[in-house]
């Protein structure tokens, strides 16, 4: 066991996620305690002295689920053979079944009939059986292949037509509801018992390829990046869904933690009439000094946001985060660019939602001036001449996000110019890898000399740290008075 | 006396009137069997608070409850000597040796304890509950760490003092900030997430025992719909129970989308989330 442990905690740590010798003898100690045969009161042990950010659970999850899925009867044991026999009987004593192994496969209405049943009067038993009968006789694991389980996953859904299925229960509950909200609820119902059958799928499938490669092997196709990580530019819809979630607490956080530290910072003048205040206690002795709160300016700023295609959803990610924390500027302006610059604060009210509010600006705001690819000179342009005198002054800072990509069109760099030296800072964020930049299309050198700092932001980890970089200006402006 | 078995903790939980789930009370158990503090993470208004009280009724301890603050600090936390008393004491007899008078006024008639060193010097075992621990300063945190690890407090003029007896600790978060590395190694980590809508329908039974069953039901799907959608504030269980309470005042015992939308202020505190709420309810995504 202390093996397949210290194996466990190497690969956590490969994932990325830390965990200090002292944590790894808890849970060596920890496991001392429990029942080694119940899955759930390991996870809960090795979860709870392991793991100690909520955000890192999916990837322990993975990995657990890799390392200690032979938790419980052993593949191939005389247990586990006493359930498959279970299994088996369990459909063949069902209406319909086409008898027990049913051949080599081919023909698998019987386990579609007996997944229906089974979702439908919730019958864990049957639909365990089900599960181990499908991966049985549709996964076809090839022994020895280095994949993670997804496609055999894939190829058992579908077999067993798992959309109809879906679809056939959400009817037949639609049909006893008598409003829509009943329909509504009927329908997520039907949504969850699906996905805990896709996950018992799964669980099932990884146990089979450990058993058949090993732990190790698994664990690492299995591995994931943990969500701060992922690469916003690449993301999968599934991984954007997850960093979705993941950004509204993240900037919650920020901005409390900001708030703190402003507060903190350096304390400010004595305050003389508290402090005589407080001395009355002490017979006149001013043992506790009081001092007044420092009251530090706050920034102010300017958003320019490339929102085309490729790289929207940074945009959005970017602006999702600053304006949660728009308590920490005096205040926020955002402007959005394709190859037209327009003026796009009115969106962004107060509990705006972002996707919608993304869509409108699409649809609403001037953004596209030719023909929708974009154009950064042109954009710098019709700010400089619309918004420049208006929007920026000696207080403002200024980010620009996009990858720089212009489409060979004219840079335009003096209108660049022309903000940087108006505003007290600009900031580029490019969430491109560095080693693209200025390649093909990409004219980032060209903009750079104009720009205070330009920072490769590819994903939500790079991106809190800037924001928080922002927001606590230091004291003098960065660039002298021109 | 420690509990024998998770499940064993389980139940007594629930005769305190607190459901756990299956982690949580493998945790518990787990933090009782090593001794170590619990660090519990989670939306605001899911019974982390909870937790440690029906805990120390469990043991039938007592609660020392340490409400963390921005600007908490060692004097508020550990203790401070009581400089009023001791100004008093050296005003009172002015002849006395000066030696002879700061052996006196630093002794432990003059220190005022506060909540952690009063859980240390406990001779009875107690519960500590240090209530949201992400408000105070890095700085503060640390302070913390002699108690957590070795349940010591050093006091300067006094010495080291050890625990009387092994409080039994639970630290809880609402994650607005990360934690210091130091602290969570200290700690067995415990995220409680919104119920399952098994185990919310036996929270609001237990909670508010006048509910119909078929209506808790009802209610627990409903909220774990509100929850599912993109919103600024989800329904927390305080607010579910509230909103049980209400639905029985207003005598309603049947939820359509009529009942639900009228009722729904009390589950959702925004506006905004009122109307996408209201918006969304009737119509199957």
């Amino acid at each position: 066991m202390l093996r397949v442990l210290t194996g466990f905690v190497e690969e956590l740590r490969a994932i990325g996620i830390p965990v200090s010798m002292v944590e790894a003898i808890d849970a060596a100690r920890g496991i001392e305690y429990v029942d080694l045969g119940s899955r759930s009161a390991l996870r809960a042990v090795l979860g709870s002295t392991l793991v100690k950010n909520a955000r890192h659970y999916s990837a322990f999850e993975a990995a657990f689920e890799a390392y200690f899925s032979s938790v419980g009867p052993r593949a191939g044991s005389v247990e586990d053979e006493a359930r498959r026999e279970d299994a088996r009987a369990l459909l063949a004593g069902l209406p319909g079944a086409g008898g027990p192994g049913g051949g080599d496969g081919d023909d698998a209405s019987d386990l579609v009939a007996a997944l229906l049943r089974a979702l439908r009067d919730r019958d864990e038993a049957l639909l365990q059986a089900v599960v181990r009968a499908s991966v049985d006789r549709l996964a076809g694991i090839e022994p020895g292949r280095p994949v993670g389980g997804a496609y055999y996953l894939y190829r058992v859904m579908r077999r067993l037509e798992l959309e109809r299925v879906g679809a056939e229960l959400a009817d037949a509950a639609a049909r006893d509801a008598s409003s829509s909200l009943e329909r509504r609820l009927e329908s997520e119902e039907v949504e969850r018992r699906l996905t805990q059958f896709r996950e018992l799928l799964r669980s099932e499938i990884r146990k089979r390829l450990v058993a058949d490669r090993g732990p190790q092997a698994v664990a690492r196709t299995l591995r994931r990046p943990l969500v701060e990580d992922i690469d916003l530019m690449s993301a999968t819809r599934d991984e954007l869904v997850e960093a979705e979630r993941v950004v509204h607490p993240l900037s919650r956080r920020l901005a409390t933690r900001l708030s703190q530290r402003r507060r903190q910072g350096n304390r400010g003048r004595l305050d003389i009439r508290r402090t005589m205040r407080a001395s009355l206690s002490t017979g006149g002795v001013p043992v506790d000094p009081r001092f007044r709160r420092p009251r530090p300016g706050k920034p102010e700023i300017v958003l320019l946001c490339d929102i085309s295609g490729s790289v929207a959803t940074f945009a959005r990610f970017t602006m999702q985060i600053v304006y949660a924390i728009a308590a920490q500027f005096s205040r926020v302006r955002s402007f959005a660019f394709i190859d037209g610059m327009d003026e796009v604060t009115s969106f962004f009210g107060a509990g705006a939602d972002f996707p919608t509010a993304m869509r409108r600006i699409g649809a609403e705001a001037e953004v596209v001036w030719l023909d929708g690819h974009s154009d950064y000179g042109n954009s710098f342009g019709t700010f400089r001449d619309r918004f420049l005198e208006d929007a920026v002054t000696r207080r403002t800072t200024v980010i620009v996000t996009g990858d720089a990509r212009s489409n060979y069109h004219d840079a335009n760099a003096e209108a660049l110019r022309d903000i940087s030296r108006s505003s007290r800072a600009l900031f580029w964020l490019n969430p491109e890898q560095q080693r693209y930049w200025d390649t093909g299309d990409s004219i980032m050198g060209i903009y750079s000399p104009w720009c205070d700092e330009v920072y490769e932001v590819r994903n939500l980890r790079q991106l809190e740290r800037f924001v928080e970089k922002v927001a606590i200006p230091t004291t003098r402006p960065l660039r002298p008075v021109a | 006396m420690p509990t024998r078995s998770p499940a064993s903790i389980a139940a007594a939980l629930e005769a305190e009137g607190y459901l756990p789930d299956d982690r949580i009370a493998q945790v518990v158990f787990l933090a009782e069997r090593l001794d170590k503090p619990v660090l519990v993470e989670g939306p605001a208004g899911v019974g982390k608070t909870e937790l440690a009280k029906a805990l120390a009724a469990v043991h039938g301890r007592r609660l020392i409850r340490l409400q963390c603050y921005e600007g908490l600090d060692e004097a508020k936390a550990l203790y401070e000597w009581n400089y009023r008393k001791q100004l008093l004491r050296i005003q009172a007899d002015a002849q006395t040796d000066w030696s002879e008078l700061a052996g006196d006024i630093f002794g432990e008639e003059f220190l005022l304890t506060r909540p952690l060193l009063e859980a240390i010097r406990s001779t009875d075992p107690v519960v500590l509950l240090i209530d949201e621990i992400d408000r105070v300063e890095m700085e503060t945190e640390a302070l913390m760490l002699e108690v957590l690890s070795d349940f010591q407090v050093s006091i300067p003029e006094l010495g080291t003092i050890e625990a009387a007896s092994r409080p039994m600790v639970l630290l809880t978060s609402n994650n607005t900030r990360e934690l210091s590395e130091a602290l969570k190694r200290r700690c067995l980590f415990l995220h409680i997430d919104y119920p399952s809508i098994e185990r919310e329908t036996a929270i609001l039974l237990s909670r508010v025992p006048e509910l119909p069953a078929v209506l808790a039901e009802s209610m627990a799907r409903i909220i774990a719909s509100i929850r599912s959608e993109p919103i600024r504030k989800p329904p927390s269980i305080s607010e579910s129970l509230d909103w049980a309470r209400t639905l029985i005042t207003l005598g309603i015992d049947q939820l359509d989308e009529a009942a639900v939308t009228e009722t729904l202020h009390v589950l959702l505190k925004y506006q905004a989330d009122v109307d996408k709420v209201t918006a969304s309810l009737g119509s199957v995504e």
